[in-house]
């Protein structure tokens, strides 16, 4: 019961009237940044870091994750009042949410989210309060070898699990890397791409890639749709409240079910939209009224909010415990770390206790006060869709420029962060992914540190990479990985053959 | 039951026409994207050549890395190229448009003062460009009336100074404004 005894001291640095302050705050902001059209979790704690910069570090993580769970909670808004889907994990909220709203229950449809995304987060952090210690010190024995099969693990589950094009994802991947190593090269001191110019001497910086690429992008993106927007609204009374929980326990196999797929995909990298996807199909298969979904039903809604909340908090775990994050909001999460100078990774829960510990007690208490400021105002915030977009658009722009600028001290940043926009966009349209670039991007050293000190110890032979059973078998999984569909489909082959030999 | 049902019905008097005529299709712009990255790792790998991406007594020599990752990069981008190329091929006339010249208007009309703002960032210090930007696009974009549109900018533009700069002590390039009152 270590971790118990860790929590508490955790909830203990958390009982500040300053950090429950940043907490409160931080929800406000992320539900605002949530339910605003086009913008979500990523996007908001992109254009958000900088206010953390001059904050210790356990204030600005909770601040920072607040503001994400907070984002997650509006995601949640759009999608059942309006039919917009803030994030594309909330796209199966807005099968049976948006019917149940038409039908004049969009309170009980609301209620349901916030409810199950609340379950669906609780689930994930006690699997992180239990088992992430125990990963990290697992991982503590890690050497160089070990870490970069780490690291080729999660970029390969990217690609072989991704739903997107596959070369479109090494492309993004392999941009993100090859960034990363402009300027000053850390092992040999020699300089790297920079072709003579001095600011890019200090490299492109992670935040400024990150906020141009969820910001600036962003905001021409939602600029080049119709904004035009049509719903309902609705307050939530405490009577709605209590009939939905009483109906709760009726669906505990669903929730149950779309928090342990969530948990899985969460820490596989890339997983919230696939997690919510399967929690609402597998419901829809396992239920005895399979056609009564997408009518609005109110397990509809159970099932992929459980699912992605899993999963969205339960990406935080690897970048806990490893240093790997299992989303692109964990990577910016990650970025972060960083630019408050502790160092991600195993090390992370032995020398910094407080904010390590702060950090997933700031997670129970987040969702707990979450939970009740969306259902108390859910009224307010829908109406905040009101507020025309031309005023908030320059607000944002605004507020990328001093994030970007305020890393470094650098005007060249805002230049390179408009240039990001315009990649993110361009990226965005043509479909290559985000994430794996974000993920790359942060990695990108540490990744090639680790390949370089571990082709050093062996003497510069691949071998190294299968030298024992662990780092060995990590490194096969992640080519199993990269090459799953072909896999799967020999496997089928296979299958095929024998078949008729049996019949 | 909730009976408290109230309508939003939030309208966008600038929306692009549904009809407007189509610029440039995204399998197009899709090879063009893939070009212009086999471009840039091509110079990538060239640079890293010349650093050297061969192997040392102890290890690899620094171009190594990005070296290999500039070769797959430039491959994953000749593979793009001639699926989408077979792609857009097959398509013909009816593929899926990327921006409509309506849309890419929008765009550039938010692109546009944003890179104007930059450049007044330099200029005139980042809180004076801030209040302009959110002034005239109110007023200018968004069809705002000019007293709010004034307003808001005013109290945006003096929040950011007083978070950022009082508060939380960043430092942002600052005019002959900001210096008129002593910062």
């Amino acid at each position: 019961m270590e971790a118990f005894s860790l929590l508490l001291h955790g909830f203990s640095v958390l009982l500040t009237w300053k950090i429950l302050g940043l907490m409160f705050v931080g929800l406000i902001l992320g539900v605002f940044v949530g339910v605003l059209p086009g913008l979500g979790g990523p996007n908001g704690v992109a254009i958000l870091l900088p206010i953390t910069f001059s904050m210790d570090p356990t204030s600005a993580i909770v601040m920072l994750s607040c503001i994400y769970w907070g984002a997650l909670f509006g995601g949640a808004i759009t999608s059942i009042l309006f039919n917009i889907p803030g994030e594309a994990w909330s796209v199966a909220t807005t099968f049976d949410g948006y019917p149940m709203a038409q039908q004049g229950r969009a309170a009980e449809a609301l209620t349901a989210a916030f409810t199950s995304s609340f379950i669906g987060s609780f689930v994930a952090v006690l699997l992180i309060t239990f088992v992430a210690p125990g990963i990290a010190s697992f991982a503590l024995r890690f050497g160089p070898a070990e870490f970069f099969s780490v690291y080729l693990l999660t970029f390969c589950s990217f690609v072989g699990l991704g739903r997107e094009d596959k070369h479109k994802t090494i492309i993004s991947m392999a941009l993100g890397l090859l960034l990363t190593g402009i300027g000053m090269d850390t092992v040999s001191g020699t300089l790297r791409m920079t072709f003579g110019s001095t600011d890019l001497l200090r490299g492109v910086n992670f935040l400024v890639a990150v906020i141009g690429l969820f910001g600036i992008s962003e905001i021409l993106l939602t600029m080049e749709e119709q904004l035009a927007l049509k719903g309902h609204a609705a307050s939530i009374s405490p009577r709605t409240v209590l009939k939905v929980w009483m109906e709760m326990p009726r669906y505990w196999v669903t929730l149950v079910r779309s928090s342990a797929i969530g948990c899985w995909l969460g820490i596989t990298p890339g997983g919230a939209i696939a997690a919510s996807f399967m929690g609402y199909n597998l419901a829809k298969r396992f239920s005895k009224d399979p056609d009564g979904f997408g009518k609005g039903k109110i397990e509809g809604v159970f099932a992929p909010e459980t699912a992605a909340h899993a999963s969205g908090t339960s990406a935080l775990l690897p970048m806990l415990a490893l240093g790997i994050p299992g989303s692109g909001t964990a990577a910016i999460l990650l970025g972060g770390l960083m630019v408050w100078g502790l160092n991600p990774g195993p090390l992370l829960f032995v020398e910094h206790k407080d904010f390590v510990w702060g950090l997933i007690a700031s997670m129970y208490l987040g969702n707990v006060v979450g939970l009740v400021i969306v259902l108390a105002t859910v009224p307010l915030f829908a109406s905040v869709l009101r507020v025309p977009f031309a005023a908030i658009a320059p607000m944002i722009v605004v507020s990328c420029a001093i994030g970007a600028f305020a890393i470094q001290n650098a005007m060249f940043d805002i230049w390179l962060m408009m240039l990001f926009g315009v990649i993110g966009y361009v990226f965005k349209k043509i479909g290559i992914p985000l994430a794996p670039l974000t993920l790359a991007l942060v990695l990108g050293s540490r990744a090639e540190d680790a390949f370089r000190l571990s082709m050093i110890s062996g003497g510069g032979s691949f071998g190294i990479f299968w030298s024992n059973w662990l780092v060995g078998s990590i490194t096969t999984l992640s080519f199993v990985l990269l090459f799953l569909t072909q896999v799967e489909k020999g496997i089928a082959k296979i299958g095929r053959v024998f078949r008729p030999a049996q019949a | 039951m909730s009976n408290n049902e109230i309508e939003i019905e939030v309208l966008d008097p600038t929306a692009p026409a549904e009809n407007s005529p189509p610029l440039a299709r995204t399998l197009t712009i899709d090879i063009w994207t893939m070009v212009v990255l086999a471009g840039f790792s091509l110079v990538m790998a060239w640079d890293n050549y010349k650093t050297g991406m061969g192997w040392t007594e102890d290890g690899p020599e620094p171009g190594y890395f990005p070296f290999y990752l500039s070769v797959i990069l430039i491959l994953a981008s000749l593979y793009g190229i001639a699926k989408s190329l077979i792609e857009r091929r097959a398509a013909g006339g009816d593929a899926e448009v990327f921006v409509t010249r309506d849309q890419f208007k929008r765009v550039l009309l938010v692109f546009l003062p944003a890179l104007a703002f930059c450049v007044g960032m330099q200029l005139v210090g980042l809180y004076v460009s801030s209040f302009l930007l959110t002034a005239g696009f109110m007023i200018f974009v968004g069809r705002l009336s000019v007293w709010k549109s004034l307003l808001t900018a005013l109290i945006f533009s003096v929040a950011m100074f007083y978070i950022f700069e009082i508060k939380f002590d960043v430092i942002m390039p600052k005019g002959p404004f900001e210096a008129l009152f002593g910062y």
